[in-house]
Parts: C-alpha cells; structure tokens; sequence
C-alpha cells in the first residue's frame, strides 16, 4: 500500500503543480486544491508506514468507556491531528480563491493571469 | 564615562526643546554640558597618563561574555578632549551659524549625537561595543551631511559618505570577530577575547593574522579617507560649515586613526617591512601626497580644507606605522587645532562674505580683522612655517625627523613627505592668507562684516591654542601627548617628549627641508596659474579612471545589476515564481545527493493490496490524471470530488476517522461552493502554447516523481519514537482526581489540549478567510446578494464543525 500511496502522492503533485502553472486562474483555483489533497496523503504516508515499507490497518486512537488507555496497537494520532487542521485551512484557502476568481473575473474580465500583471507592479 | 556619554544622549534628545526656547542663547547652553564633560576629562589627564586608564564596566550580554566596558587612558583621552572641547566651540559657533534655520532643532539633535556617537566610539573598550558607536557616528555623519535634504549634491555626498564608510566598517566587523578569536586562542579563552585591553601580545603569530590586518584596515582606511577612498570626504563638504569643522576634519575622519593606533601595540610585528607597517606606511605616504596634491587644483574653501585634511589624515596613518607615536600624537593634536579653525573661518567667510570661492576674493582684513588673525595663525601653523612658535612647526620638524629615520625608505619618504609639505604650504597660504591679504579680482557678493563674538570664540581660541601648545606645552599639550604616545607605542618613551618650539631652533637638515618646503609652496602661489596648466592632464586621467569614477561605475553597475535580476526573479509572473521555486527545490535535492552520496533506503516489505485499496488508488490516480485534460468545468468538479472522498476512505480505513469526517464534510462543502459560483467562472481556456505546456508537464513529472522516492523514504526512516504513547497516557486519569486531558478520542485531545494554539491559529486563519470572503462580495453590493449569505453560511458551519 505505501508504495501504492507514495505513487499516488508523486501523480497528485505533479498534476497539481501543472495546474499550478497554467496561466489561467481557475485552473490554479484547482491546482489549489490538488496540493492540498498531495499533502495531506504525503503526511498520513509518512507516519503510517512502518520501517520496512509495509503499511497496516490498525485501529484508530479512541479509549473504550470505562478504560483509562488503549492497549496494544492503534494508528498514531498526531498525523491525523495535523491532516485535520491542514484540512480546514485548505478549505479556508479554496474558499477565498474562488471568490477572488469570481471576483477578478467580473473586475477585469479576464482570467488569463500574464493579463492580470499590471496590477502586480 | 558612561554619565557623560548618557548626559549627551539626553542632551541630543532634548535639543530641538532647547532651541526651542532658549533661542539666541542656545548654542552658549548646548555648549556648557560638552564643555564641562571636556573640563572632566581633563582633570584626568594624570589618571590616565599612567598606562592602565580608568575603567568601567557593566554586564552586557553576560552568557556571551560580552560587556559595557569603557576605558580611558592616554589615547582615549586625547581624543574624548577634541571631541569635547572642539564640539563645544562648533556648538556655540553653530548656534549663530544656524539662526533662522528653519529646522535647527533636528541639526542639533543630529550634531550632539554624533558627539554622543564619537565619544563612546574613543571610550569604548569592547570590541563589538567601539563597532556600534562606529557605525553610529557614519550614520549621524549621513544626516548630518544631508542636512540640506533639498540639495542634489548633499543627498550625492551623504549617500557617498555612508557607502564607503559602511562597506569598510562592514569589512572591519568581520576582522574585529576574526580579531577577538584570534586573541582568544592565543590567550586560551574560550569565546574569544572582546575587549582591547585584554588583548594579548603576539597576535602577529596567528594563522589569520593577514586576514585580521587587511578586514580591519578596510574599515580604519576608508573611514579616514585614505587614498584610494579619499573622495568621500571633499564630497562631504556639502553639509553646514559646523559640521565639515567638527566631523570631517576633528573628530570622525579621525575615528580610523584611532583605531590604528589603538590596536598597533597589537597588530603590529615591531619591523617596517611587516604587514601592518607595510599597509600603513604605503596608503599613509600615498595619500598624504595624492590629497595634498589634489587640494593644489582647487579654488573652493572647503574644498581645499577637505582635500589637504585628507593628506593630513595620510601623515597621521603613516607616522604610525613609521613608528613615530610620539610625532603622530604631537601631529593629531595640531592638526584639530589649525584645521577645526580653519574650516570655522571657511564658514565665516560664506556666512558674511557670502563667499566660498578663494580665488576670486581677497582683502577681507578690513572688514573682519579678528577672523583674519585667527586664520593667518592657522595657516601658518598648518604650513609650519619654520621657526613660527605654532604647533604646526612643531608636529612638522618631528614628522620630517621620521621621514630622515625612516631607514631604507629615507629617501622616498622624505621627499614624499617635502612635496606635500609644499602643497601644504600653498594651501595655507590659499586658505589663511589669501581671502584676507591678497589681490581680489571682485568685491565679495554680501557686503562683509565681522562674525558675532559666538562664532569668533572657537576659532579664536583655536588659533592662540596653537601658540600656547608650542610656547608652553607644558601647560597641556606635553602631558596629553605624551599620554596618548605612549597608549599608542604601548609602553613608556625613554626620554621626556619636546613639544616646545625653542628646541628645534637648531640648524639642521630638518629645519633646511622644512624651509625648502615653504620656499617651493610660496613658489607655487605665485605661479599657481602655471602650475594649474601644468597639472591639468592628471586631473583629466582622474575624471575618467579616478577612484570617484570607479565609484560612481560600481553604483551604476549595482543599480543595472539589481534591475536585472529583478526582472528575471521577480516579474510579476506567478507561473514563473512556481516554476524557480520547483527548480530551487530539485536542485536542493541533487546537491544535498551529490554532497552525501546518501541514497536513504526504502523499505521493500510492500504487501499484499486488497481489493478496496486497488479501487481507492485507481480512481484517484485516474481523477488525477483527468483533472488536469477536462475542458469542462461541473466534469472537473465533480472529479475534485471522487479524490477528495478517496481519500478520505483512505483516512477512515487507516485508523483517522476525525481527519476522514472533516474531509467528507469540506469536501461536500467545496463541491457545494464550487457548483455555485462555477457558472460565474470564466471557461477553461488554454492560453499557453505546446512547447510551455509541455515543458511544464515535464517539470511537474520530475518534482512529482521526486516526492514519491521521498515519501517512500521518509516513510521508512524513523529518526525519533512516535510520541503517540504519550498522548496514550495522558488522555485519561489514572485516578479520578488525577490531572490528565480528560478525553477518550486522541486525535482530538491533540487538537483541544496538546497543540490547542495551533488549533486557535487555525480558527484565525478560517477567521481571516471568512472576512475576505465576505469583503470581496460586499465590495460591490449590486451583484448576486444569496450566494454572499449562504457561503457565509458554510464558513461559520466549519469552524463549528472544527471546533
């Protein structure tokens, strides 16, 4: 699974820097959001697979009712900890770039990013 | 010390007050606090005459071993005298110079600054200390020098000043670090050796010795304007008469000599065939003879003072390293006394003559007599005019001893140091004689008169100094020289120092140079229309490869230079941005493999995949791949989709099902945004052409392929233990009463209790988010009004969600 997953990471990069780099802006609107996703995968893959590249299913960190800890095995939490914040923040930053689209669009009436540069200097 | 130096501080603070409402007294009131520090300072003289100075000291930096600590002995002191006593003569004279000046307050806060700057740069001991003072004194000298902001040429020589100044000083921090390590291995400290007092014999041995020499000469050099970095100082003298007087000619230019001379019992290898003997002597006797000679070919007042004070800064950089600490202090001394005058009645005459040119007027004795003495006095001092009983003949027949001393360099110093003496002679003549006995070829511009008693009093006072100093050196000039001498040699003399006139009445070789000297420079007065005909092929060579030329071609250069890369890095273009950043990134990853030869392993225990996990992978590498062909825009929205569920399964199969529910639900959410406002968005367009796309294409590949060896690998490095079983202990109490995080999910007891600032950053960012959001759809409220509410809606739904 981890050599699965590092592939998927690798692809999700790459079409999300290509996106990245188009000159229109609702496609780096969606490159945005690739990243987010190829990060997010890239921290959960790091921390779960084990030393000898295998990768298992475990259960995740949740104590039973009456029990003060979890005995034996379960999935590290802090990765997940991380992803979930990582997660809204990306939300946050999709949600204001799609408005910012919107809006340019209706401003400058065009989404052609090499057009937008005045505004840039 | 530190009193003093925080009584100027506070004094500098207070000025543009004190101007304020003291008006015409003002310079008397700024000038009674330096001259009373000056009083001080001169009740010491016998305490820091007997080599260890007094000292004060208080913790700094105390981990670092750093220290305020300052000292004041024989050097120090000569020095915090001409800062004290020169400074208040310049305060009072600028108080009458300055009247009417609309900003007059900021000019006294700048100039009472530097004199704050200037002092602690002489009392310093700590090395790191003594550089900050440094530093300050080039940047009180900028303001200063660009006071008339308005003026093109001021802003020129201000900027002028602080890049010369500033590289050099820059240059010399690195040798003061390499210095105090340096010392620090010799004296078996560790951390290095800060202060200058503790510096330890025979750091000439060192390994980085030559580097200690040439970083921290830089600095000395160009701050006291030795050629080849001489032309900072006449474009200096675009800042008030005041300011050239005390800055760029008493005090600051000066702050390199003192340097030298502070550190030559150190540096120094004892024979004048060694580096730092070398280096002085060479860019001493250079410079003494190029400013000099460059002061014959001008006309205009300052601009003569300036050049001639460069190669008087030339003599006192080349005494030192002649070995002669006797004659440079004798020599620092006279010079801040003719010279600070001099430039004073440079002043006097702009000021009352409305005059800076001194070729053009002459017979200005009438008019103003007590000025006119005071600049003859000067200017004979300063030519040395033999048996003149002036401080200047004095410091003058011992620097010609050097040069007849100076072994196998006799006969090329000597003359060296007879033609500038003859420049110097026409320059004093040009200077102190001229504009008040000599021919005038047209009345002066304003109708001349005398100074008031505020601006004649420094100069005045300066000029009958002269005399004293050489009549009755005893009195002052004996027990400071000899103090700073001796600081300077770093040891006693053998025999009692002569700084009385009458002792060089003798006739020797000395005394029939030093009136060759005279002779050749009254030859030249006479003839100087000839001689500026003779030189002017030189001073056409200078305009076009001079140092000032070099300068100005290396300003041009760093600006293009600046420009261009400018143009290439930073043009506005954000594919470009993305695209340096990703060949930065892969060039970081093949060097750190080339320098390390280190390929991490990867784990291979790859095991069987099941049936789920296939179709999860599959689909997401699919939508990957179809994200980026679509032409429409709903098709790649719901493709978006298939990934962001996929991998939230991912999330949910492996153990997060916190992570997994957040992603199902933003996910939805975007879904949700996006097919709301997907029709407002312009069409896909393919703006690029075959070649970029596929030059893009191809770098995307290589980073991605580069992030999956890296995952592969980081995954199977394991530097540290997880710190999961913590969080396992923590979560819940051993004991009812027991402190703990009191939660049974940890990923959420991370997120609430553990990293809860992190969380709280989070909400800022959703925060900041939501109010961009809102602003962009309120900025023009004319447009769709429902979307705006509902996507609202969904902001405050996630941090609800979050939280």
């Amino acid at each position: 699974m981890s050599l699965l997953l590092a592939v998927i990471i690798g692809m999700l990069f790459a079409s999300a820097l290509y996106m990245m780099m188009r000159r229109s802006f609702v496609k780096l609107t969606i490159g945005l959001i690739l990243i987010g996703h190829s990060a997010n995968l890239l921290i959960f893959t790091c921390a779960a697979t084990r030393r000898d590249g295998s990768m298992e299913r475990l259960p995740p960190g949740l104590i039973e009712e009456g029990q003060t800890r979890i005995e034996g095995e379960f999935a590290d939490p802090l990765p997940f900890a991380l992803i979930l914040t990582a997660i809204v923040i990306a939300f946050a930053i999709t949600a204001f770039t799609l408005v910012l689209v919107k809006r340019a669009y209706q401003e400058v009436g065009t989404d052609d990013l090499d057009n937008m540069r005045t505004t840039d200097r | 010390m530190m009193l003093s130096l925080a009584i100027l501080a506070l004094l500098s603070v207070a000025a543009p007050w004190v101007c304020r409402y003291a008006g015409p007294a003002r310079g008397v009131v700024l000038a009674a606090f330096p001259l009373g520090i000056g009083a001080w300072f001169a009740s010491k003289i016998p305490a820091a005459a007997d080599g260890e100075g007094i000292v004060e000291s208080v913790a700094w930096l105390p981990e670092l071993g750093l220290e305020l600590s300052f000292r004041l002995d024989g050097l120090s002191l000569l020095f915090a005298l001409m800062v004290t006593l020169i400074g208040a003569g310049v305060l009072l004279y600028a108080g009458a110079y300055m009247k009417g000046h609309h900003q007059i307050g900021r000019f006294f806060c700048y100039l009472i600054g530097f004199m704050t700057s200037m002092l602690g740069l002489v009392l310093a001991d700590n090395l790191i200390l003594l550089f900050i003072f440094w530093e300050l004194t080039s940047i009180t000298s900028y303001l200063l020098i660009g006071f008339n902001h308005d003026k093109k040429e001021s802003r020129a020589g201000a900027l002028q000043a602080l890049m010369v100044t500033g590289l050099g000083g820059l240059a010399m921090l690195a040798g003061l670090v390499v210095l105090a390590f340096a010392a620090g291995d010799l004296a078996g400290v560790a951390g290095g050796v800060w202060n200058m007092s503790e510096l330890p014999e025979g750091l000439s041995g060192h390994a980085h010795y030559p580097w200690i020499v040439a970083l921290v000469l830089a600095g000395c050099l160009t701050k006291s304007a030795q050629f080849p970095f001489h032309f900072w100082l006449p474009s200096a003298m675009a800042a008030p008469s005041p300011v050239s007087a005390y800055l760029h000619s008493s005090t600051m230019v000066k702050a390199g000599v003192y340097l030298i001379a502070r550190l030559h019992p150190n540096l120094a290898t004892g024979t004048a065939e060694g580096l730092w003997e070398g280096l002085l002597i060479g860019f001493g006797a250079t410079t003494m003879f190029v400013g000099a000679y460059l002061a014959t070919r001008q006309t205009l007042y300052k601009r003569l003072l300036a050049y001639s004070t460069v190669s008087s800064l030339g003599v006192m950089v080349m005494l030192i390293g002649m070995g002669h600490p006797d004659a440079a202090a004798a020599y620092i001394l006279a010079h801040a006394m003719f010279k600070g005058c001099l430039f004073l009645v440079a002043g006097i005459v702009d000021h009352e003559a409305g005059e800076k040119d001194v070729a053009e007027i002459g017979r200005l004795f009438r008019a103003m007599p007590a000025t006119a003495l005071a600049a003859v006095l000067a200017g004979i001092s300063m030519a040395g005019v033999p048996l003149a009983p002036l401080a200047g003949f004095v410091a003058k027949e011992k620097m010609i001893k050097a040069g007849l001393d100076a072994g196998p360099l006799t006969a090329l110093l000597t003359a060296l140091i007879i033609a500038a003496g003859s420049f110097t002679v026409f320059i004093a003549i040009m200077t102190g004689f001229k504009p008040f006995f000599g021919k005038a070829s047209r009345e002066p511009k304003k109708h001349a008169h005398e100074a008031p008693w505020p601006m004649l009093a420094a100069p005045v006072i300066l000029a009958v100094l002269g005399i004293v100093y050489a009549l009755v050196p005893a009195l002052f000039a004996t027990p400071v020289v000899t103090a700073a001498g001796e600081a300077i040699k770093g040891g006693p003399f053998e025999a009692a120092l002569r700084l009385d006139a009458f002792y060089y009445y003798e006739i020797s070789l000395a005394l029939g140079l030093s009136l060759l000297a005279t002779l050749i420079g009254v030859g030249i007065y006479f003839g100087r229309g000839l001689w500026v005909k003779a030189t002017s092929p030189f001073a056409k060579l200078d305009g076009v490869v001079g140092p000032a030329k070099m300068y100005d071609y290396a300003m041009l250069g760093l600006t293009k230079g600046s420009w261009a890369q400018t143009r290439v890095l930073q043009n506005g273009s954000l594919q470009v941005y993305i695209k340096m950043t990703l060949v930065a990134i892969l060039g970081m990853f093949a060097w750190a493999i080339w320098r390390t030869g280190f390929l991490p392993s990867v784990g291979t225990n790859f095991e069987r995949t099941g049936l789920l996990e296939w179709v999860l992978i599959i689909s997401i590498a699919v939508s990957a791949i179809v994200a980026t062909r679509l032409g429409s825009r709903l098709a790649t929205v719901a493709v978006l989709g298939v990934i962001g569920y996929a991998v939230a399964v991912v999330f949910a199969l492996y153990g997060g099902p916190d992570a997994a529910m957040t992603q199902f639900a933003v996910e939805t959410l975007i879904v949700v945004i996006f097919v709301l406002v997907v029709y407002h968005l312009p069409r896909f367009a393919v703006y690029s052409g075959l070649a970029v796309r596929v030059m893009d294409l191809l770098l995307a590949a290589t980073f991605g392929g580069v992030m999956a060896c890296l995952v592969l690998a980081a995954g199977s490095q394991e530097l540290f233990a997880p710190i999961s079983a913590y969080f396992n202990e923590a979560a819940m109490p051993e004991t009812p009463d027991g402190q703990s995080a009191y939660g049974r999910n940890l990923v959420n007891i991370i997120l609430v209790d553990f990293r809860s600032v992190d969380t709280l950053g989070e909400l800022v960012v959703l925060g900041i988010a939501a109010i961009g959001v809102y602003t962009l759809m309120k900025l023009r409220d004319d447009q769709e009004g429902t979307p705006v509410a509902e996507r609202e809606g969904d902001e405050d739904q996630s941090e609800e969600g979050d939280a």
